[in-house]
């Protein structure tokens, strides 16, 4: 028996929060491994175990995974959640490409330094109202309670996460979109994913000071 | 009957070379309708043929994909590129996502201020050298097969090959440490499909010049 998967990563959302979200949505129970130090990484690299030299890593079945897509594309085979058939999975990677576009302008963010942050919060804020949400808006008035072959996907994963996040920043960001506040209600509602919204949760909090910081110490070259 | 796929990108290699190459090794022939300037880019915007405003844009069986990945995922699983079971797939994955960010590099290199390209070779150089090709060099030589997963071509392989020659361009002796990249270069090279698509005459894109970089400016205003 393999056990549960295990997640290496600092101890926050990052990059490893979507695998986060996955797990849980599908049910699956995961442990952490939280790097905290700069020699704790370079004891990763030295020992082998990072293909690219990079987090996150996700230990599953046996293979040492890299590479977010990667490890999201396997968890999300692995649990039925990439659509019945090929162009099911089309749809759900384009949808999903989409919001990590959104997702990475959200990803950088705590990073830019202070006299760009405005501007980079009104690209966020005309990303989401302009370009992203529209689109899910749209498919969710021809489809029913999902975005793709009206069942449960990793599409609808993470397009949860994406508005909690961008409602993080612009509290008002789905006030247009009936269609995408009715699903951000249901989703929130899925049992898997209520349980993950509960505090206690692995679910991560907002990047603050102390983890900008810790990233930098451990990842600066 | 479906068509020939229909790519829709500037005429240039960009975000699409990697799909010409995926399909061209495929033995898939396509069309290409070029986007040479700004209005070209509204039209397609306005006609809602864009799914986020952007390209690379595949017309293919009947959709209108966009997001480089997504299409290059419907074509490796649909001309059996993509391994033979989830853990396969698991493989290919991330071995095409080192290949990504390695030709990412390379890919914004013209675009950067003439004042940062030397340090940025440089780097691009270093990770290379010691990150990626590393990787696949051990991949090689730790199951002796002549592809990356499973024995059999897949589109880890196509993309390795692409992001060799797009590493050479950069510095031609870069492989001279890899002796199984060497052999793995040459071999794959041979492919008819891949051999055909490396003659001139063929839609593989030359690399971006001082013009190209100008005319993709204007386009998307960057």
């Amino acid at each position: 028996m393999s056990g549960k998967p295990r997640l290496t990563y600092c101890n926050g959302r990052g990059r490893m929060e979507p695998v986060r979200w996955l797990l849980a949505a599908a049910g699956v129970e995961f442990e952490e491994v939280f790097l905290e130090t700069r020699e704790q990484y370079e004891k990763l690299i030295k020992d082998g175990v990072l293909m690219f030299q990079q987090v996150p890593l996700v230990e599953i079945d046996g293979m040492k995974m890299v590479q977010t897509r990667a490890i999201l594309s396997y968890i999300a085979g692995k649990y039925n959640l990439y659509g019945k058939d090929l162009k099911e999975r089309a749809l759900i990677d384009m949808y999903v490409e989409g919001i990590t576009d959104l997702m990475q302008m959200i990803l950088v963010f705590p990073f830019s330094p202070p006299e760009a942050k405005e501007k980079n919060l009104d690209s966020i804020k005309d990303r989401a109202i302009n370009r992203y949400f529209p689109v899910f808006e749209k498919v969710l008035k021809h489809s029913q309670d999902f975005l793709v072959g009206n069942k449960f996907s990793w599409a609808d994963v993470q397009l949860i996460e994406a508005i909690l996040a961008v409602e993080e920043k612009i509290p008002a960001v789905l006030s247009g979109f009936p269609q995408l506040q009715a699903f951000k209600i249901r989703m929130s509602n899925m049992p898997t994913i209520k349980k993950f919204l509960q505090p206690g949760s692995p679910r991560k909090p907002p990047p603050d000071e102390c983890y900008i910081e810790t990233v930098l110490k451990i990842f600066k070259k | 009957m479906a068509g020939k796929p229909k790519l829709h990108y500037t005429k240039g290699r960009g975000k699409m070379e990697s799909i010409r190459w995926l399909l061209a090794a495929a033995g898939v022939e396509f069309e290409e309708e070029f986007i040479e300037t700004k209005e070209d880019l509204e039209k397609l915007r306005n006609d809602g043929s864009l799914l986020f405003q952007q390209v690379p844009m595949v017309e293919i069986d009947g959709m209108k994909m966009v997001q480089t990945r997504a299409i290059l995922s419907y074509i490796a699983a649909k001309y059996n590129l993509y391994g033979k079971d989830l853990k396969e797939r698991a493989w290919i994955d991330m071995y095409v996502e080192g290949t990504t960010d390695l030709m990412g590099m390379i890919m914004y290199l013209p675009f950067q201020p003439a004042d940062t390209k030397e340090k940025n070779l440089a780097l691009i150089i270093e990770r290379v050298t010691t990150r990626y090709f590393p990787v696949y060099e051990k991949a090689l030589k730790d199951h002796g097969h002549d592809y990356l997963v499973g024995n059999k071509l897949s589109w880890a392989d196509i993309h390795l090959l692409e992001a060799i020659l797009m590493a050479e361009e950069c510095k031609p002796d870069i492989l001279s440490a890899f002796p199984l990249l060497q052999a793995f270069k040459g071999r794959t090279s041979n492919i008819p499909t891949i051999k055909k698509f490396l003659q001139p005459g063929s839609q593989r894109k030359p690399p971006a010049d001082e013009k190209f970089v100008a005319v993709v400016r204007k386009i998307f205003n960057i």
